[in-house]
């Protein structure tokens, strides 16, 4: 497991192009007394998907309209390719958004939606007539051209926003919450597809999400913002497998957080012990975190890495006893919940590799849960 | 839906309420007789009658040229209005003027029309402009309360539209003014025809500003109409009823049109693939 994470995280950062395009420096914007963003700084690579993910009022899409230009920073400075856009106003910024709501033109057409950002930059008709061929290509709506965006379903819709917002070539992509309109079906099928036609376009894009799978699909890198701020940044691998705080493990997908105390250990040892009150047994991890003994830490061990079995594991240590209280039957995995001794609930997940149920734990089993000791991270705020 | 007896008598009884005067008006300009209210055979004359009265047609092409200029010059200022109290965020006074500009419809004609002809008094004492009363103080008069209404109309049609179908505009590369007249003009101009419409029928109907601020020489068709009629109802004014019936109705069906269409274009489901 632990070898399987550490080489891809060590192939996302060789593939990675590492010249900056843009640079977001200390940016605060305050609106009244509260502050929406606070003391921001972000550099985003060339070429790079970067979404910014969390939830709703987090100060995401705040950023996200800064970048655009239609809110200006309090304090700070945005610098993109060089030069510094911080008092640009936005039809001045080589930058170009796909809007929620896809902000498409009622009035016009599907070219002429297209054409529009061509138009203003004074292209000749012909110039633009090119474009607006190649782009429609680009996004497999050459059938529609004429028609009218009332005419299209929210997946054709979609497909026009992003052609028009990628028609000016622009240095800088914005989505903002791109698959927010459509149904959870499409959404997958799209999300791949917008991944596809952005990279093969080959432009920078930063995106603002609140779903988390949508982030991890089709982003190169996180940031996740919480109350202003960005907490963690990096590769989905990174913010899954090795979160920084409590705020980011819980965000991202499910987690167990089991509360203890760092014991006493040996100048080399290569695993930290920690005791917990919840568990009857002591905790051992690979040493990923500086701590001391006797700091008040916590563990973090997510559900699809919880063995569970009828037998007592032969390890001493990352282990508990409890009795099944809930399945989740998903298809394709099934959640337990197992209640532990003082009533605590813990999740834990199971690939459904057999079809029959038989020899499965079930509601009411006394079972042994268990895991690595590379399975947990020590995270200390 | 099938209605029962009961609800059928009251839906008759108050559509008779309601329109069978304008039956009998309509039914009357087709009468023989000179008397307004004896039956004497179908006649078509009294329309021939009103086509030569010069006083009277004089009336409606003034009555006409007024309405169409106030309503013009109220959907002009009911945008900028619309926009001041839409589009700018709660300044200071943002109440006071939301309020003022409604103040004009509940405002009694007699009182309107009265503080104009003051202020067109005094306007002609100081700077010696209007020197006098006529057609141009009733277009200005009109405009005044006209421009009330556009307001309402534009701003509701303006608070409704979609913020960011102007930042996309921006984004695209577009500076505010073309913003405005590409695509936020487009987007709201059928609440401009609705409200021009409006005010032109507000116009076309008014008596009793325009008694007010009109001079000699300058008399609108509801004027006409009154002052014709307080001497002795002429079938001609039936005649007249008539036909500006006629025209109102169409100017509805054409509002309505806009209306469902610009309803439908929003409505209409995309065929799914």
């Amino acid at each position: 497991m632990n070898v399987a994470t550490s080489t891809a995280t060590m192939a996302d950062s060789a593939k990675r192009p590492e010249q900056t395009i843009l640079q977001i420096q200390q940016v605060t914007k305050m609106f009244g007394d509260t502050k929406a963003v606070n003391d921001v700084s972000l550099e985003i690579r060339k070429g790079e998907i970067f979404a910014l993910l969390g939830g709703s009022g987090c100060g995401k899409t705040t950023l996200l309209r800064m970048l655009a230009g239609f809110e200006r920073p309090t304090a700070g400075r945005i610098i993109l390719d060089g030069q510094d856009i911080t008092a640009l106003p936005p039809y001045e910024r080589p930058i170009n958004m796909m809007f929620q709501s896809y902000a498409l033109f009622p009035h016009m057409s599907v070219e002429q939606n297209i054409a529009f950002g061509l138009k203003q930059d004074g292209m000749t008709r012909n110039q633009i007539g090119d474009r607006v061929a190649h782009m429609l290509k680009l996004v497999h709506m050459s059938k529609y051209a004429r028609r009218k965006p009332h005419q299209l379903s929210g997946g054709q819709r979609q497909r026009v926003a992003l052609a028009r917002s990628l028609a000016k070539h622009p240095k800088l992509l914005l989505l903002d919450e791109p698959m927010g309109a459509l149904d959870k079906k499409l959404r997958t099928q799209m999300q791949l597809e917008v991944v596809n036609i952005i990279e093969s376009v080959g432009v920078t894009c930063v995106m603002v999400t609140h779903d988390q799978e949508e982030a991890m699909t089709m982003a190169g890198r996180l940031g996740i913002m919480d109350s202003g701020e960005i907490c963690q940044v990096g590769s989905p691998t990174e913010v899954y497998e090795y979160p920084n705080s409590r705020l980011t493990a819980e965000f991202i997908g499910s987690v167990n957080i089991f509360e203890g105390v760092v014991n006493e250990q040996a100048e080399d040892a290569e695993e930290l012990l920690i005791t917990s009150s919840e568990l009857e047994c002591p905790l051992e991890l690979s040493l990923n975190a500086s701590v001391s003994a006797g700091m008040p830490v916590a563990v973090a061990v997510r559900p699809e890495k919880i063995s569970v079995s009828f037998e007592r594991p032969e390890q001493a240590a990352n282990w508990v006893k409890g009795t099944v209280s809930d399945i989740a039957y998903l298809g394709g995995i099934s959640t337990y919940h197992v209640e532990i001794t003082g009533g605590r609930r813990i999740q834990c997940t199971v690939a459904n590799v057999a079809r029959s149920t038989q020899d499965r734990a079930t509601w009411g089993d006394e079972v042994y849960l268990s895991w690595d000791t590379a399975s947990g991270v020590v995270l200390t705020s | 839906m099938k209605l029962n007896k009961l609800s059928l008598t009251v839906l008759t009884l108050g559509f008779a309420f309601l329109y069978l005067p304008i039956v009998l008006l309509i039914g009357y300009s087709f009468n023989e007789s000179r008397l307004v209210t004896v039956w004497a055979g179908f006649s078509t004359k009294w329309y021939g009658e009103l086509f030569a009265d010069d006083q009277m047609m004089s009336a409606v092409w003034l009555s006409l040229k007024i309405a169409m200029g106030a309503s013009t010059g109220a959907i002009i200022l009911g945008t900028l209005a619309a926009f001041a109290l839409v589009r700018f965020g709660r300044f200071w006074g943002h109440t006071l003027f939301g309020s003022m500009i409604n103040a004009p419809l509940v405002m009694p004609d007699v009182i309107t029309g009265l503080s104009l002809l003051l202020l067109f008094v005094a306007m002609g004492q100081l700077f010696g402009w209007p020197s006098e009363r006529g057609s141009l103080t009733i277009l200005l008069a009109h405009i005044t309360f006209c421009t009330a209404y556009a307001a309402i109309v534009i701003s509701s049609r303006l608070k409704e539209m979609d913020l960011s179908l102007e930042e996309a505009a921006m984004d695209l590369g577009a500076h505010p003014f073309k913003v405005f007249w590409l695509v936020t003009l487009p987007i709201i101009a059928p609440s401009l025809v609705a409200g021009w419409l409006l005010s032109f029928t507000l116009s076309m109907d008014d008596l009793v500003i325009a008694s007010f601020v009109s001079g000699p020489g300058s008399t609108t068709l509801p004027m006409v109409v009154f002052s014709s009629v307080r001497l002795g109802v002429s079938p001609k004014i039936n005649a007249l009823a008539t036909l500006i019936v006629l025209v109102v109705s169409i100017a509805v069906c054409i509002a309505w049109w806009f209306a469902r269409k610009a309803e439908r274009d929003a409505q209409m489901l995309p065929d799914e693939e």
